[in-house]
């Protein structure tokens, strides 16, 4: 038995968190060519490692087939009901930082809060005839929030990509996306509302509450005190 | 989760009870075109309910509720006064691990009567005797008094609009109360726009933030700017008419002492009179079926958390010992404003309410 550790397997991320973990001492690495899928963990004994698309970490913790997962907290929280109860956050690991807001045209002046969303929504849809259409692809954190802050009047459209163009295409009046440096919102002419971060996101090391911790447990004990973290409390 | 053999039996006889007052009974397609739904409800809905496709008659949804059907049924060829009960299970998304089912029966009971007050207290009587077994504990409240008193304010028709339409969001409406009343300040963007816009003309100040893009136009921009500025030279709610309405939403007394209030601030809100009168009415007659007005409870900001539904009389009865987190027995009230919109503007009185035959069952055997 061994103790499954899910990494984004492309790009930026994924060399992002090999770093992190190599900077403490768990050397992680691609094996075999170069489009296999395939990695090797040294510096620690029973780890293995598990190479899968980042979206896809959240449903593989919350279903325990792996034990700990490196995704970005955003995703966790948008893809998992009540994903407190279903992982842990065991360390934020300092990139990938990006966050959720809700941006609309900067042409709209009278629009700057949230309150004006819920106006300017009122008035849409009595002038359209239909809600208010917000662009988006983290439905759940979306919807919570303005449940939340008490928006109503509008509708939620999913957008997978692009999301920035939607306005422009007129399928969306508003989008709510990730953005970190805000430059592809200025492109496209929209601006943020100064009281909707839905979230603040960064790649984020979490544990699975419903994985097998049998003989894993040692296993985890060893791997965070070489990472330098508190040992998690495990349900069950 | 699989619905039991007790919960079933519980169901036909409730639904045998309804029957027996005369009801007629109704059936529903558990499939449901989503237009309807996700219009009336918004994305609430879309949270709450499974949405599915269908090749040829696009979204649908898993029926979340019978209301919305059998008021259509009423309205292609009812009579009134009508009568109506129905049964059968409800699908509604779970956001959070626990022990809430996601598929479980309905029972259910509708009156469309112009009579209200008769009406309210009939259906309420009704629920009342099914459960007394169970001793359960009821809370009533009323929409309509909370309705009465927003129209009632010295204030603009449009704060006044945006009041009543968050009646049902109780931080946003209190959010809006704060700002309406001069209790909270200006936000810091709204207090530079209103600077701009008094040297700039609106369509200005557009042209020099970017491009027009989107749907949402100029004229509507411009609609709001006016808008913004007409509600910063509106003087503020006065504080003792923004206490009353505090106190108010704030209102929690058993029946017959709340109206003794409501009669006591009536002077203060001539407003809500009719509102009163009219739950003066529906207690007189929830005591012609034996209802005990003096100890019935009753907050007239219950009811307010629910969907945005019910905008007069509303009522849930819980058991003895149920936490807050256990969904109620049973629940109802009255949904006049909803059967206007599906009326496309004719008015159908209708109350009804809902009792869960699986809680009940679990609360017999327990």
């Amino acid at each position: 038995m061994s103790l499954k550790i899910g990494v984004p397997s492309k790009g930026r991320l994924m060399e992002k968190t090999f770093d992190w973990f190599g900077a403490r001492g768990v050397t992680m690495a691609r094996t075999g060519s170069e489009r296999e899928y395939a990695g090797a963990v040294e510096g620690i004994d029973g780890v293995e490692l598990v190479l899968l698309s980042a979206g896809e970490i959240p449903r593989e913790l919350a279903a325990g087939r792996i034990h700990l997962g490196v995704t970005g907290s955003d995703l966790v929280r948008d893809k998992l009901a009540d994903w407190n109860k279903q992982v842990a956050e065991l360390a934020p690991l300092g990139f990938g930082h990006a966050d959720l807001i809700i941006a609309v045209p900067a042409c709209w002046i009278d629009v700057d809060t949230l309150d004006d969303l819920d106006a300017a929504a009122s008035a849409f849809r009595a002038k359209h005839g239909f809600r208010l259409r917000i662009a988006t692809k983290y439905h759940r954190l979306v919807r919570d929030f303005l449940t939340a802050n008490g928006v109503a009047d509008y509708q939620l459209v999913d957008s997978q990509g692009a999301t920035e163009g939607t306005v422009k295409n007129l399928t969306a009046e508003a989008i709510a996306d990730i953005t970190s440096t805000g430059e592809t919102l200025r492109a496209n002419h929209l601006k943020i509302l100064t009281d909707a971060v839905i979230h603040r996101s960064q790649a984020t090391l979490f544990l699975s509450h419903r994985a097998d911790w049998g003989a894993e447990r040692a296993v985890l004990e060893a791997l965070v005190a070489k990472l330098g973290l508190s040992a998690p409390a495990l349900s069950g | 989760m699989t619905i039991s053999p007790a919960a079933r039996a519980e169901a036909e006889a409730l639904f045998a009870a309804f029957r027996a007052t005369g009801a007629a009974p109704v059936e529903a397609d558990v499939l449901q075109p989503a237009g309807t739904l996700l219009d009336l409800y918004g994305e609430d809905i879309r949270a709450r309910a499974y949405v599915t496709q269908d090749p040829l008659r696009g979204e649908m949804v898993l029926r979340p509720d019978f209301t919305v059907p059998v008021v259509q049924a009423h309205m292609s060829d009812g009579a009134e006064p009508a009568r109506y009960c129905y049964m059968g299970e409800v699908f509604r998304k779970q956001d959070h691990l626990g022990p809430r089912a996601s598929e479980y029966l309905q029972v259910g009971f509708e009156v469309f009567d112009r009579d209200a007050p008769k009406a309210d207290a009939e259906v309420f009587a009704l629920f009342a005797r099914l459960l007394a077994p169970l001793a359960p504990k009821a809370l009533t409240g009323d929409i309509g008094i909370l309705l009465a008193a927003i129209e009632g304010l010295t204030t603009t028709p449009r704060r006044k609009a945006a009041l009543r339409r968050h009646v049902w969001r109780p931080r946003r409406f209190r959010a809006l109360l704060d700002r309406f009343a001069g209790r909270a300040p200006v936000s810091e963007a709204r207090a530079r726009l209103l600077g701009h816009l008094k040297t700039d003309s609106a369509e200005a100040l557009m042209q020099a933030a970017g491009p027009l893009t989107g749907l949402r136009g100029a004229d509507e921009i411009a609609d709001r700017a006016r808008a913004l500025i007409e509600d910063a030279e509106a003087p503020p709610i006065a504080a003792p008419e923004a206490a009353l309405l505090y106190d108010l939403l704030g209102l929690a007394a058993p029946a017959d002492s709340a109206l003794a209030h409501l009669r006591g601030i009536q002077p203060l809100m001539p407003a809500i009179a009719p509102a009163v009168d009219r739950f003066e009415a529906r207690l007189t007659a929830l005591r012609a079926h034996g209802i005990d007005t003096a100890s019935l409870p009753f907050e007239a900001s219950h009811g307010r958390t629910t969907l945005e539904y019910y905008d007069g009389f509303v009522f849930t009865f819980h058991a003895g010992d149920a936490g807050a987190e256990t969904p109620p027995l049973a629940s109802g009230g009255r949904y006049d404003a909803l059967t206007a919109i599906l009326g496309q503007g004719r008015s159908i009185p209708a109350v009804g309410g809902i009792i869960r035959p699986a809680l009940v069952a679990e609360r017999k055997g327990a």
